[in-house]
């Protein structure tokens, strides 16, 4: 496990400030990170070095909370504790505000985007979710807002190929939606956590999603179609999702973030207790009750908690992570020997 | 994230509060003077930051209510965690999520960054501990909440020097 996570480098992306949250442009030479100062700064590589690109400021008056890319990667939504998601057209290296979506009633907490590029979400803590229509002309309009959730809603995130949305929150649950007759439903509630469940990441086919909570565990639950072999019990036409893996006992502290890698199948965690872990799927473990090892802990990889690990999804093994210590840093991952 | 300060000039929740003496001056030992010895943080060090907090609604502090006192103050100074248990005046107090913050954010701006610190209610003194609990722990409704200008303005109150 020793050296499985090397340090390629370490930025002081939000000096003075909390790092909330990074994303990878879809050709993975970008990096986005926002934060505590209001501020999304854009960074790509010169030589060997990270530097910053670009420092998107006005737009947003409080924290930006998270940033996502277009599939298409001509545009970044950014999401604000102020209430508003800027949508950010790139032109080169300079970013221009073409929209401000607005409507939730407080601090907006997560935005994604769908794979088709023609559907965004958003959530708030205002307890909403919201599913936004992109046009031809790039005008946005919200076609519905999912009041399913009891409480404040931490994340969204949408599945890698369908239009299937699933949402985290303060409640405890998760949530799934989908369309219906042209409106969005909710299908599925997961139910398991103790805790405030903070984010959620499918794996490469969809089939799987796990989410990391507040109860210092990750569950990993899976989807079962109507008529499944296992004989999982289905209401109507919705598939089921159960969950199949609970990894507990690694984490000392709150679980902030979790990102599957869609190349290698990697699971990371970013945690309170300032480390980052590493997980791998035990070769020829039951797919109906997987089990997951350990292979990379990282006990002081911030000075403070880690808020996001993300996976570059291009290059195998280039991870980023941020933290309240407002530092971006990259990370090489390399599975043990012996896996 | 803390409801409005309603009762401030109405009735007072609790009218005549329990009134505690205050603890003396912390005695300075030779091996505090020795400008060669680290200073760890204790517990003692961390009741001082929190004792003088203003209460909210009464012209008292933390410590002459009892809403705080040293012994329900944990601190590790090698895990870098502090753990403080407040206790409201009575158990339906609006003001106990206000307290909460107010003694994590007087933490948050004293202590060395690498500390975790943990704020909740002691055991079975409120109606909404869990709810508290859970809103203390959640550092990004706290960070929400210290964007509110009028909140942040409440909050430094209770942190200012009674004159």
């Amino acid at each position: 496990m020793k050296d499985s996570l090397v340090l390629l480098g370490r930025v002081p992306a939000h000096p003075d400030s909390r790092c909330w949250f990074l994303a990878w442009n879809p050709a993975g030479t970008l990096l986005a990170s926002c934060g505590g100062d209001r501020r999304v700064r854009i960074w790509g590589t010169e030589g060997d070095s990270w530097i910053c690109k670009s420092v998107l400021s006005e737009g947003h008056q409080r924290t930006v909370r998270k940033v996502a890319w277009s599939p298409c990667g001509n545009y970044l939504a950014s999401a604000s504790f102020d209430a508003t998601t800027c949508i950010w057209k790139k032109n080169q290296d300079d970013f221009e505000c073409v929209n401000i979506l607005e409507g939730h009633e407080n601090e907006i907490k997560s935005v994604a985007w769908a794979p088709s590029g023609n559907l965004l979400a958003t959530c708030s803590r205002d307890k909403s979710v919201w599913v936004w229509e992109v046009d031809e002309e790039d005008e946005y309009e919200c076609v519905s807002v999912l009041n399913s959730h009891t409480q404040d809603v931490k994340h969204v995130v949408w599945h890698p190929s369908q239009e299937l949305l699933a949402s985290a929150s303060y409640d405890d649950t998760v949530k799934l939606y989908r369309e219906e007759e042209d409106d969005w439903v909710c299908c599925a509630t997961l139910e398991g956590h103790e805790s405030t469940v903070w984010s959620l990441a499918f794996d490469p086919s969809g089939q799987r999603l796990a989410s990391c909570s507040d109860d210092r565990t990750v569950r990993i639950w899976r989807q079962y179609l109507p008529g499944n072999e296992q004989g999982v019990v289905c209401s109507g036409s919705d598939p089921s999702w159960k969950c199949i893996c609970t990894l507990s006992g690694f984490h000392s502290r709150t679980i902030y973030d979790v990102a599957w890698c869609q190349l290698t199948g990697a699971l990371a965690t970013a945690c309170g207790d300032d480390a980052i872990r590493v997980f791998e799927e035990d070769p020829g473990s039951d797919p109906q009750q997987p089990t997951f090892s350990l292979t990379a802990h990282l006990p002081q990889a911030h000075s403070q908690d880690v808020n996001c690990v993300a996976w570059n999804p291009k290059e195998q093994g280039l991870l980023a992570s941020c933290s309240d210590d407002g530092e971006v840093a990259f990370w090489k991952y390399q599975r043990p020997e012996g896996l | 994230m803390v409801g409005g300060s309603g009762t401030r000039h109405g009735l007072l929740e609790n009218a005549n509060p329990l009134i505690y003496e205050r603890s003396g001056e912390r005695p300075v030992t030779a091996g505090e003077e020795d400008e060669q010895v680290a200073d760890i943080i204790d517990a003692r060090e961390i009741f001082d930051l929190i004792r003088s907090i203003n209460d909210p609604e009464h012209p008292l502090t933390l410590e002459e209510l009892n809403v705080v006192e040293q012994v329900r103050v944990q601190v590790s100074d090698p895990d870098s965690t502090v753990a403080v248990a407040f206790t409201p005046t009575i158990p339906h107090c609006s003001m106990a999520t206000l307290i909460g913050l107010s003694i994590k954010v007087k933490l948050l701006r004293s202590l060395p960054q690498r500390f975790k610190m943990d704020v909740h209610i002691t055991p079975g003194t409120h109606a909404s501990e869990h709810a508290v609990n859970k809103q203390l722990a959640d550092k990004e409704r706290v960070a929400a909440a210290l964007e509110n200008t009028h909140l942040l303005e409440v909050v430094n109150q209770c942190l200012s020097a009674r004159s």
